[in-house]
């Protein structure tokens, strides 16, 4: 089911997107024209760019693609690209004052993925200041509302990429996620999003949060888009040290709504108890229903140690931002703020005072705190440690499962301002999706149903490299559905 | 007073053997460079660029450690030292750190040195890779009086090996002994050309009479570290004779000013908030490789001096001068085989030649650059045929180094323009005196000259050169027949 901002034209699938093409070369460019003429009815509301680009420029890339026929796998697919990754030319704020008019002279390797594969940046979309944020209502410049409701968050960090996809104002899009950026938003907003194995995609120009954690992934209104991005963009990359040299399988072959065997699949208590909304709740134990009848075995652990995940996930992701975020100084790049005092160092706290937002302020504080000396070893160390054992939990339930199973969120989308004034509300809405960082795996959140017009997340995590098999039981539920 | 020295040195050297720097592909070689074009995104620590480890690096450091006799990690951890200043791009510099469970690359080892006679260990504590910072540049030359200040970021990122002492050291000459035998031992392992400017650079702790210690920043070279020691042992035995505190404090060397100055911002030790980089994961240091390089070192200085008082006889005490500076060495090798009498050259260099390159302020690259093998052996070939004394002879070493002039050229201004009569020319006066009557016999018939050249040269044994003599007697006969 799709808002009413998409149309049937505007929300054709890449596979589909390739076809039509072969069969009329002009379908591309006015594929295009239907897609600018969403942006120019719905965006003025929904806000899901910070830099849209102009159709011209569009078509002209488009143009050189078909000239080249490199229209490639992506088939001149319009990607949306979340605002901290780095796009030559194009400026990259990162939802921040402090890069308001950084434009990066280098583009990150999915973008250049992406653009060698036949995908067209359309833009840069709306997000929490530097990721940090669960809402995308901690962006500098305005919130991006949610577009089956626009009373509501659309969820963050990603989420303008969310939401330029599910309003089909792009064709799919980037985001990254964190702690669940990726997988939240697409929750709320009715799409499908992933969060690849860490390693699988290079961080390279992602502009970092918490480096041991982020992961850029793909998000599309199907499964099979979302397969057919993430086999552009992963894959070894030298200028990671992080990246993993894998062979990268094709994910489009497990995008099928059969299943590929016979999945057992776990349910971690701890995910499904506390503070879960009822109506999620229901969701949820359909889209279980709607897996047993495909011969998916559904299992229900404990695994307490899931308690911790919050309190380690914070400290880890707020210590390496304080690290990551050191150099915005206003002195090489970005916005800066001339000072009264005579020393440089009064030039930086003036530019770091206003440019961040409180949010930013609030975890780079934080960060440094926990990394201070004779708190390193309460809180960092613990932090680590804890996070090696959520590894190794996660590592033996795995020896068992082929993938588990939880509702994306807890709760159905907040209303605007509801979640932002109580942080700890806030960070609570990413209890299911951060242990999965925390141990580097891979997850994907797929639309279970709806509840009260809004829609329900699920979220599919498994071993690592396990993205094909997720993709297959995403594809049952989608297929699955009712609603 | 000066048993009460304690001075330990933290030495940084870049590895300019590499040709590339520490995590990015931009050259080493950034002297010749103007401001700010030997730099890349990632060396420049922009948003999202990561860092690769140059692997070449860890073979260098290994072979320190080999030749320092530390002993080595089985792997190589990188941690972030958090620091605002603006000659650091990241605002955290990428080190190496010895706590927390983490691990410098080599601890331990020694360095035996000969100060003038006395053996001494200098133990060593450990050795770190690192990345160099920038350089800030002042419109003024000092940032007193500067309305701004100017950042090159060419020289960030380049590979350094930080070299940590215990304070073993006892006097400013010891520690200038042991920097200049540590840069041999690098210069003979081919890893740093220690006299490109600023390639290699000491800070030293010094402690007086028990006193607290005092760090001293931002020496950078060997002679420079003894002045610098000299000027700071003095100022703190006067503040302890007159009754004063000697605070723990940080200090910078004024060059220029021949002056340690307070520096004006408190380093806060302790506030780095070091924790283990997250874009760099451990990399494995193999015993395999290890021992290949240990296979591969080559004769270093130790072994060399020990070889060099043997082949040549020239003593222990000036082999072991020698050996500190290993251009020096190789100078004094090719010149002796070239022209013989290695005790007359290997006297040469460290008495006459080393006296004045301090003095011209160049360095030894440069001295050897005007006293060439050519020249030296020229000058030991005059002065073994008589032609100058030995006084004479280290009358033109001071002038060939001070103002780089070709003996040859200084001979045919004639002999005595230096204000000393030639050995020669006194034995000339000497004969002449001795033989009035073949005096008195030459001037009429010319033929008769041949008598006195034959005194000269027995009373040479036959080293003089014959014409040179005949020239001189024809010289002082004309004079005498001119009176
Ligand atoms: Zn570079």
């Amino acid at each position: 089911m799709l808002p009413p901002q998409c149309t049937q034209f505007s929300s054709i699938s890449i596979k589909t997107l390739r076809e039509r093409v072969r069969e009329d070369s002009d379908f591309l460019f006015k594929y295009v024209e239907e897609v600018y003429r969403a942006i120019e009815r719905y965006e003025q509301r929904l806000r899901a760019y910070i830099t849209l680009r102009p159709i011209s420029e569009v078509i002209d890339d488009i143009e050189n693609l078909v000239k080249h026929g490199k229209l490639g796998p992506l088939g001149g697919a319009l990607v949306a690209v979340k605002d901290n990754i780095s796009t030559k030319g194009i400026r990259t704020t990162c939802g921040s004052k402090m890069l308001e008019n950084y434009v990066p002279p280098y583009d990150a390797t999915a973008v250049s993925r992406i653009k060698n594969s036949g995908g067209v940046v359309i833009g840069k979309t709306n997000m929490d200041e530097f990721a940090m944020g669960s809402t995308t209502e901690n962006s500098a410049f305005y919130p991006t509302l949610n577009p089956w409701d626009y009373g509501r968050v659309p969820g963050g960090s990603s989420g303008g990429s969310a939401v330029a996809v599910a309003a089909c104002e792009a064709t799919v899009s980037l985001g990254s996620d964190t702690g669940g950026s990726i997988r939240l938003p697409a929750a709320y907003t009715g799409i499908v999003g992933l969060k690849p194995t860490y390693g699988l995609v290079s961080r390279y120009g992602l502009v970092a949060y918490g480096s041991s954690l982020d992961q850029i992934g793909p998000m599309g209104r199907c499964v099979e888009d979302v397969a057919i991005v993430l086999n552009v963009i992963s894959g070894h990359d030298p200028r990671d040290s992080t990246s993993l040299r894998v062979n990268v399988e094709n994910f489009e072959k497990y995008v099928v709504d059969y299943p590929l065997k016979r999945y057992r699949v776990v349910v971690l208590e701890e995910m499904v108890s506390e503070g879960i909304d009822e109506k999620v709740m229901k969701i949820f134990n359909s889209t279980l229903d709607v897996l047993a009848k495909r011969d998916v075995t559904v299992e229900f652990r404990k695994m307490p140690l899931l308690h911790y995940s919050l309190p380690t996930y914070y400290i880890i992701a707020m210590a390496e931002a304080s690290s990551n975020l050191a150099r915005f100084d206003g002195l090489r790049y970005g916005t800066r703020s001339e000072a009264e005092g005579k020393l440089w160092v009064d030039a930086y706290r003036k530019t770091r005072m206003t440019g961040f937002g409180e949010e930013v302020k609030r975890r780079i504080l934080l960060g440094t705190y926990v990394l201070s000396e004779g708190l390193y070893e309460g809180y960092y160390l613990k932090a680590a440690k804890v996070r090696r054992l959520l590894h190794q939990e996660f590592t033996k339930l795995f020896r068992e499962y082929d993938a588990a199973l939880s509702p994306t969120s807890p709760t159905l989308p907040p209303r605007l301002g509801e979640a932002i004034v109580d942080p700890i509300k806030l960070y609570s809405l990413d209890i299911n999706t951060v242990p999965i960082n925390l141990a580097g795996l891979p997850a994907i959140s797929v639309p279970g149903g709806f509840a009260e017009g809004l829609p329900v997340g699920i979220q599919i995590f498994g071993p690592p490299l396990s993205e094909g098999f997720l993709l297959n039981i995403a594809k049952l539920i989608e297929s699955g559905r009712s609603g | 007073m000066d048993s009460d020295v304690l001075i330990g040195l933290e030495v940084h050297v870049q590895i300019t053997s590499l040709k590339t720097k520490l995590f990015c592909r931009c050259s080493c070689s950034y002297r010749e460079n103007p401001p700010n074009t030997n730099v890349c995104p990632i060396c420049l620590g922009l948003p999202g660029s990561l860092p690769v480890l140059n692997k070449r690096a860890i073979e260098k450091a290994v072979a320190v450690a080999l030749a320092l006799n530390s002993s080595i990690s089985d792997k190589l951890l990188f941690v972030r030292k958090h620091y605002f200043y603006p000659d650091l791009p990241k605002n955290y510099q990428i080190s190496q750190y010895d706590r927390y469970g983490l691990t410098p690359i080599a601890t331990g080892g020694s360095v035996a040195i000969d100060v003038d006679g006395l053996n001494r260990v200098v133990r060593i504590r450990r050795i770190n890779i690192e990345e160099d910072a920038g350089r800030i540049a002042y419109p003024e030359k000092s940032i007193l009086g500067s309305r701004y200040a100017l950042v090159d970021y060419n020289r960030a990122g380049i590979a350094l090996l930080e070299i940590v002492t215990e304070p073993d050291l006892r006097t400013p000459r010891e520690a200038r002994v042991f920097l200049e035998k540590l840069g041999s031992i690098l210069e003979h392992l081919e890893v740093a050309d220690t006299s490109l400017e600023g390639a290699m650079r000491a800070d030293a702790n010094i402690s007086v009479a028990g006193r607290p210690r005092v760090e001293i920043k931002n020496i950078g070279s060997p002679k420079d570290l003894e002045k610098a020691l000299n000027y700071e042992v003095a100022r703190q035995l006067n503040i302890v004779k007159s009754g004063g505190v000697i605070e723990r404090e940080t200090r910078h060397w004024i060059k220029e000013r021949g002056i340690t100055v307070a520096s004006r911002v408190k380093e806060l030790e302790g506030e780095y908030r070091y924790f283990p980089d997250p874009d760099l994961p451990p990399v494995p240091i193999g015993r395999e490789l290890i021992e290949a390089i240990a296979r591969s070192l080559p004769e270093l200085p130790d072994q060399r001096a020990r070889r060099i008082a043997k082949e040549y006889g020239v003593g222990d005490y000036m082999a072991s001068v020698l050996v500190l500076h290993k251009k020096l060495c190789d100078h004094f090798e090719n010149s002796s085989k070239v022209c013989g009498n290695p005790r007359l050259i290997s006297s040469i260099l460290i008495n006459e030649f080393l006296r004045w390159v301090d003095e011209a302020g160049i360095d030894i690259s440069s001295g050897i650059a005007r006293l060439s093998t050519d020249r030296l052996c020229k000058l030991v070939q005059y002065f073994e045929s008589g032609l100058i004394s030995i006084k004479l002879l280290k009358e033109y070493v001071r002038i060939a180094v001070l103002e780089d002039i070709n003996p040859e050229e200084l001979r045919s201004k004639g002999l005595t323009t230096l204000g000393e009569e030639s050995e020669l020319e006194r034995l000339v006066d000497e004969v002449l005196r001795e033989n009035p009557k073949a005096v008195a016999d030459s001037i009429r018939d010319p033929k008769a000259v041949n008598f006195l050249v034959g005194q000269v040269m027995k009373k040479t044994r036959g080293r003089a050169d014959p014409k040179l003599v005949n020239e001189i007697i024809k010289r002082r006969l004309s004079e005498y027949g001119s009176k």
